[in-house]
């Protein structure tokens, strides 16, 4: 049986000047089966008191799902005594989301484009490519074991 | 949220995607549509009206579930997808490789 999900909440006064973002962390077990969770966890922490349009909320879902994804079978090897971070610093405008396991880093074996004629019936190699066009911005840091994916944040 | 199967009256299997197609259930897509094709039903629709979101991996096991389909001489179809959605397929260029129609409807039609 899994562990229940921890998701905890630090949040700055927003009036204080120089204050942090308002951040969102969670710590998840390294299983695909919880991603569905986790994602609907960050969504509603991250839209909490706002309405945000509809197609923002289908790209934050969709960049955190690959992202953990990523980091669960890529990063972690599926190993479910690793574990995944997620953090969500959220400003009036943006939501920026990282995503750390417990990797080294991979080396991206990821196609540029996964969308020629010869690569369209390959089943993979389409999330970075998906995260890139979704996210506003996108970063890694030099180990390769973090991501950080800017979205807007209504 | 999960998946449903139903049988049209056509001889179409209609298989409805609920809430979310993604790494933590696309095994289990995969698993029903095996299911079937052993079974000989050989015309699919998945029903995508109810389907919040997809990632990389659901799009992943819709081409495998594809490639599977024709191989055993049978037709799959889309239907339903949000613009969204729509938008997910496009920029994927995936469009290009399945056959999506607007509504379950219009995807039974002719089938």
């Amino acid at each position: 049986m899994t562990a229940p999900l921890r998701l905890t909440i630090r949040r700055t006064v927003p009036t204080d000047p120089g204050a942090d973002p308002v951040a969102v962390d969670l710590a998840m077990p390294s299983d695909v089966s919880e991603v569905e969770a986790a994602v609907e966890l960050m969504a509603r922490h991250c839209f909490a008191g706002l309405a945000p349009c509809a197609r923002t909320a289908f790209r934050l879902r969709v960049t955190l799902a690959e992202a953990l994804s990523n980091a669960i079978l890529r990063g972690n090897g599926a190993d479910p005594t690793k574990h995944v971070w997620v953090r969500a610093e959220l400003t009036a405008e943006a939501i920026r989301l990282s995503v750390r396991d417990e990797g080294q880093g991979v080396e991206s074996t990821r196609r540029q484009s996964p969308c020629l004629p010869a690569e369209l019936e390959e089943d993979g190699g389409r999330g970075l490519f998906i995260i890139r066009h979704l996210a506003d911005q996108v970063e890694f840091n030099d180990r390769g074991n973090t991501i950080w994916m800017t979205l807007p944040r209504c | 949220m999960g998946f449903s199967k139903t049988a049209s009256g056509s001889g179409v299997t209609v298989v409805r995607v609920d809430g979310q197609l993604i790494v933590g259930n696309r095994q289990e897509l995969k698993a029903l549509i095996q299911e079937s094709l052993e079974a000989g039903d050989r015309k699919f629709l998945i029903d995508c009206t109810h389907t919040a979101y997809i990632d990389s991996s659901g799009l992943g096991a819709l081409v495998t579930i594809s490639k599977k389909i024709r191989e055993n001489g049978g037709e799959l179809r889309l239907a339903g997808l949000n613009e969204d959605l729509r938008s997910l397929f496009e920029l994927t260029k995936l469009d290009s490789l399945f056959h999506i129609v607007p509504t379950v409807d219009e995807g039974l039609t002719g089938f």
